[in-house]
């Protein structure tokens, strides 16, 4: 699985010539065919590709990856395959962090519905045109959006407050408190 | 005393308007109090009088084995006229971990997706880091893998089918499949160290190789549990006036549906479609064996359940073929050799210097392919599972996503559950065969 | 510190489910006639606790992978039957063992302590698994670390997942912990 191959897959070359000036960018790098297209042309991108000879019928994946230190930040990354032909493309569109706003494929795509969802729960990118653009893994009251690299990974947030269950956390055993009343279990306010 | 198979049911069953495309199923989506946006279709020829409905809750706590998912439903009558399906009740931040963790050390994480054909899982990971890598695994291991994925597939069918029948009441037919996949347990516990999430793929290889008397042993459960039980199950369930009322033509959709909606794996072979990544794209050892697969006719529940039944007999023959080659190959590394990704052996890292460094880079910092991004789809026992790896040069990955066939799988059940009774819902859901683990991930 | 002496409140026994017990004057006919720690009371706090660790209905709370070894310790092979704790009630009221089986994440939490709410007494709770014990090598924003962390624990298994016979180990020791507790019946 090289990727210094500087030939084209027939299926890139496809896409290079059928959508011309639509691609801002292409690779094929270990053996993935991937085009980088503009945030705004996603659905117009995902039709020619439905409708067209390479008839890309499903769409497999849709995800976001948070590149936080360029701009714009955010990447919709989604991926098709053919059930005639057998063959994948990976469609990349990026979306600014102020307005991280992508036309749904939804009208297209039935699976676009759960996994733009997803998207729109982890990361925050809405989807316009989406019939149901509302959490999917995570409950209404859960705020931010979690796999964005500045979510901090413990930051939990939980309905209510949690039992006091009885053992001390990790202070309390690795630096003791000597010489100083413990307070009883049970009188303190939970964490 | 003649069975005959043509007839479903002796009484008459209103059927209502089934969705016909991809977003187009004459519904609408009704907004509920309690953050629930439910599809609900009226049925023709009659006006909607929403008075006589209810709408009930199928709690996050059910008795269905399979996983947890709340769905909330609007009966009329016993029929279901409209539907939410409200995942996320198992979502443990997988892909989160992932970036906190080294290519190695995600691999655990891995076997919880799919918990009841772990290696699977570890094995599309191990792909998707050695696509990166630019590295192929030794002959060898490609075997071990094909063999274990295959023997991982038959354990997940077992449990989906055991608990699948199980809701429906077949009890011996579940006691009859548990007992064969415990038996398969205990054997794979002989050789990777655990009975259900194993760990046992690694980048590059394998965690340990497999003796040859494991495949003896492995023919044996074949031959004495697996084979006269699953005829067994067969005998049970196949002419069961029962069993064909509750399952034939309950929960059927069209195949373009389908493939709109993204579903993979049995589901969409019971409609017909036979999409299979190990016969279009054959990885591992997939292209030295040859194999039926299976595919349905009505996409109906019946089909769902014969088409699983059939995978095992198909990955049974499967694992048949490759026991002749892998007792050939006996001795032959199963790791790759390359120092960017296998842990050197231990004894070199004891006596000298560069192995011990190599060990440590790898265990403290990680595998560290080079940049770039990698999507590596393997069949896993519910439809395509794939991983979805963007590297940053370091050994965590930047972001690691996991393309859940169950989860997709689990978009589409809407257009199965509209128009069914209530007591359709837990068989629907026992074939769709939603893992929790991998649903929400 | 300074302890406020109105606010010390003495730690239960921890059997029956609660490091901080109910209200401890029982109003039961045998405390009544001041036979509450004589043979009479014993005698049937054994019966009890006989009669009620052969006789538990389980509800099994599964969410995640150990529900799978919880199959199995409930198929042939290692059958929960042989200790009375077979036959599983899916609804928590009419269930008395409540077996926390696999990972509670924050969605998943009111409704685990609703069900445990419903259930009545006297109930024991089992967290099976590392990730119902203490959330499991799962440190992130959505995974509750624990389930003792919304209620009361009485057995905690260890395992990724637990082996079925550890299960049936656990069972055991709950057996033992019911037979020992007092029953307060009469």
């Amino acid at each position: 699985m090289s990727d210094t191959t500087p030939e084209l897959s027939p299926v890139l070359s496809a896409v290079l010539e059928g959508l011309g000036d639509k691609v801002l960018g292409w690779h094929s790098q270990f053996g993935d065919d991937t085009v980088l297209v503009d945030g705004a042309a996603r659905r117009d991108v995902a039709t020619w590709l439905k409708d067209g000879d390479l008839a890309f019928d499903m769409l497999m994946d849709t995800t976001v990856v948070d590149y936080i230190e360029e701009e714009p930040r955010f990447e919709v990354v989604d991926h098709f395959f053919s059930t005639k032909h057998h063959h994948r493309i990976r469609v990349k569109s990026r979306v600014p962090e102020d307005k991280p706003n992508s036309p749904s494929l939804t009208p297209l795509y039935g699976s676009a519905n759960w996994m733009e969802r997803e998207a729109f729960d982890m990361y925050g990118v809405v989807f316009d045109d989406h019939p149901d653009m509302r959490r999917i893994l995570l409950y209404p009251e859960f705020q931010g959006y979690p796999l964005r690299k500045d979510y901090d990974k413990l930051h939990e947030q939980p309905l209510f407050p949690a039992r006091y269950s009885g053992v001390r956390e990790t202070d309390e055993v690795m630096n003791p408190r000597v010489g100083v009343e413990l307070p009883i279990h049970g009188t303190e306010v939970p964490r | 005393m003649s069975v005959n198979r043509q007839d479903r049911t002796s009484t008459p069953v209103k059927t209502l308007a089934k969705p016909k495309t991809a977003y187009n199923f004459g519904g609408e989506l009704v907004e509920l109090p309690g953050d629930i946006r439910m599809h609900r279709i009226y049925p023709e020829g009659e006006d909607a009088d929403l008075s006589s409905r209810t709408v009930v809750n199928i709690g996050p706590s059910h008795p269905a084995m399979h996983g947890t998912i709340r769905m909330v439903v609007e009966l009329d009558g016993e029929t279901i006229v409209g539907v939410d399906v409200i995942p996320g009740y198992l979502h443990r931040g997988f892909e989160k971990e992932c970036e906190a963790h080294t290519y190695h050390q995600a691999i655990p994480y891995t076997d919880r997706l799919n918990y009841c054909s772990p290696l699977i899982n570890n094995f599309a990971w191990a792909g998707a880091v050695e696509k990166m890598f630019g590295v192929e695994v030794p002959e060898r291991t490609k075997l071990i893998r094909t063999y274990l994925s295959e023997v991982s597939r038959i354990t997940d069918h077992l449990t989906s089918m055991g608990a699948g029948l199980m809701e429906l009441g077949a009890l011996t037919a579940f006691l009859y499949l548990i007992e064969v996949r415990d038996w398969m347990w205990e054997h794979i516990c002989h050789v990777s160290g655990a009975r259900l999430t194993q760990s046992y793929g690694r980048v590059g290889g394998l965690a340990r190789d497999v003796p040859n008397d494991w495949l003896d042993r492995m023919n044996e459960i074949f031959e004495t549990s697996l084979i006269p039980k699953l005829r067994d199950v067969h005998n049970l369930v196949d002419h069961n006036r029962i069993f064909i009322d509750r399952m034939r033509g309950v929960g059927v959709v069209s195949q373009e549906d389908l493939i709109s909606y993204g579903v993979t794996g049995p589901c969409l072979r019971a409609a017909g479609v036979g999409l299979d990544c190990r016969t279009y794209a054959p990885y591992d050892a997939y292209d030295q064996v040859t194999f039926d697969v299976p595919i349905g006719k009505y996409g109906d529940n019946y089909d769902r359940y014969f088409v699983r039944m059939r995978e095992m007999e198909e990955s049974m023959k499967i694992c048949r073929q490759l026991d002749p080659l892998l007792r050939k190959s006996v001795g032959e590394p199963i790791n790759v050799d390359d120092a960017r990704l296998t842990l050197p052996p231990k004894k070199e890292v004891y006596s000298n210097i560069e192995a011990l460094m190599n060990h440590f880079k790898l265990i403290m910092e990680g595998p560290r392919p080079p940049k770039g991004e990698v999507y590596h789809a393997v069949e896993g026992a519910n439809g395509e599972l794939g991983f979805y790896l963007v590297s940053d040069g370091t050994g965590l990955p930047y972001k690691a996503r996991c393309r859940p066939p169950s989860f997709v799988n689990m978009g589409a059940i809407h257009l199965m559950l509209l128009g069914s009774q209530i007591a359709d819902i837990v068989p629907i859901f026992g074939q769709i065969n939603m893992i929790g683990g991998e649903c929400d991930r | 510190m300074a302890v406020d002496p109105s606010k010390i409140v003495q730690l239960g026994d921890g059997r029956n489910g609660n490091l901080v017990p109910e209200d401890p004057t029982h109003n039961t006919l045998l405390t009544r006639a001041g036979l509450e720690d004589t043979v009479w009371a014993t005698r049937l706090d054994a019966v009890m606790g006989w009669a009620r660790k052969f006789s538990l209905f389980q509800y099994p709370f599964v969410t995640a992978c150990c529900g799978m070894e919880f199959m199995a310790v409930s198929a042939s092979h290692y059958d929960t039957d042989r200790f009375g704790a077979a036959l599983p009630r899916f609804s928590p009221r009419q269930a008395d063992m409540l077996m926390i089986v696999g990972t509670i994440v924050h969605k998943q939490a009111p409704v685990l302590k609703a069900v445990y709410e419903q259930m009545a007494d006297p109930k024991w709770v089992v967290a099976v698994g590392a990730c119902a014990v203490s959330g499991g090598f799962y440190q992130n924003y959505t995974s509750v670390p624990g389930a003792d962390k919304i209620i009361p624990v009485d057995v905690y298994i260890p395992g990724c997942p637990p082996r079925p016979e550890t299960i049936l180990d656990a069972l055991v020791k709950l057996q033992e912990k019911i037979q020992h507790s007092r029953h307060n019946v009469l």
